[in-house]
């Protein structure tokens, strides 16, 4: 790593290597797994925030009677606090690296799907739902499934990385085309 | 593949506090990994950028290997979600035409948020409606979808007699030639194209 002959110091440096990036996500996992007990995970907590944010529209009895929020209450625990510390690393790793900007639309949609801020904004709004309701069915997302499942060879962490990729390969393909040119 | 019975060092306080500095250090490398960013992702499924899959596989098969040692000797348990086969094919479909559409997966998606991604956070808020949608659709899907192809809280060692470091032999052999084939393409690709996208 220090012997790269790169000018810039590597806390400053906008892209780390995927694969010393993914050997440390794996050593953070064993760490969590050591000395909290607990796998990488998103979604789980995720549903704590959309009980709470869901409470004004459909009412606090529906939300404390619903047995998929009642097992998924909010609250500020181990997961939750995850969650925050994800938004910070976030947050750091952009200002250290100089690379903090606000994006409304990234380049590889507007070259498909051009300028509208507007339609950007609903594909996000509408992806996101279908990410999170996906991820629940499945019990996990790409880090609770996809990573901690897989990396300790559980059959549904496999079924999920494998059906994600199918599934996202598919996509693609619907809303991209096959096209090699840049211009298609 | 009895599991061991084995309390955390970190609890109560400390654990919380731990909570935030892992989320942050996971944070950090979901960003510095270029894996916060929509064309990054998006390109993944298009085969333009193979970051996602180096990421993952390397994180599956470090990450395995030394969950595997700890819990041999007694130092970690594993946990196993149960796997409603059904649920997880139908929800990893769902979820993928998702990733494409929106650009991020949960995780990255909080990452991307906060260090400036506006559409991440319109999609954040998709998320939070996904999972209300999820929950008031939970009697239904709890019982029409969830039991069947319910094989519980299996591992592929136990329903294929293979054991775990057979399967990480195969999975590093995997790897390296997927890795190989993807660096060498990368590299043609670059020394070909004068105008490389992203």
């Amino acid at each position: 790593m220090s012997s790269s002959a790169s000018p810039q110091p590597f806390l400053r440096r906008p892209r780390w290597s995927p694969y010393l990036v993914g050997a440390s996500i794996g050593v953070l996992s064993w760490v969590v797994f050591a000395l909290v007990d607990k796998p990488l995970g998103v979604t789980t907590s995720l549903t704590g925030i959309a009980g709470a944010c869901a409470t004004p529209f459909l009412g606090a009895d529906a939300v404390a009677n619903n047995a998929y929020f009642k097992q998924h209450a909010f609250k500020w625990d181990y997961g939750m606090l995850f969650l925050v510390g994800i938004a910070l690393g976030g947050t750091i790793s952009a200002l250290l690296s100089g690379s903090f900007r606000a994006e409304k639309i990234p380049a590889v949609w507007q070259e498909r799907f051009g300028g509208s801020v507007a339609l950007r904004f609903v594909a996000a709004f509408v992806g996101g739902v279908l990410v999170m309701f996906g991820a629940r069915m499945a019990d996990g997302c790409t880090s609770g499934n996809g990573i901690s499942g897989s990396l300790q060879l559980a059959v549904g962490g496999w079924t999920f990385f494998l059906t994600l990729f199918a599934s996202g390969i598919v996509t693609s393909l619907v809303l991209f085309g096959l096209g090699r040119s840049t211009k298609n | 593949m009895h599991l061991f019975a084995v309390t955390p060092p970190i609890t109560q306080t400390p654990a919380l506090i731990a909570a935030i500095v892992f989320g942050a250090i996971f944070g950090v490398l979901l960003h510095r990994g270029g894996v916060a960013n929509y064309n990054v992702i998006v390109n993944q499924f298009r085969f333009r950028d193979f970051t996602v899959l180096k990421i993952m596989f390397t994180a599956i098969i470090v990450g395995g290997l030394g969950v595997l040692a700890l819990n041999s000797a007694g130092l970690a348990n594993y946990h196993i979600k149960a796997a409603n086969l059904l649920g997880v094919v139908l929800g990893a479909g769902i979820f993928g035409i998702g990733m494409v559409v929106y650009g991020y997966c949960p995780g990255t998606a909080i990452a991307a948020a906060a260090s400036g991604s506006v559409h991440a956070i319109v999609g954040f808020a998709g998320m939070l409606v996904g999972g209300t949608l999820y929950a008031l659709s939970f009697p239904w899907v709890s019982k029409t979808i969830l039991p069947v192809a319910a094989i519980g809280k299996k591992r592929l060692p136990d329903i294929t007699g293979v054991p775990p470091i057979a399967w990480f032999v195969v999975l590093i052999a995997i790897a390296a030639t997927v890795f190989y084939l993807i660096e060498r393409h990368e590299k043609n690709a670059a020394a070909s194209a004068s105008s490389p996208t992203t």
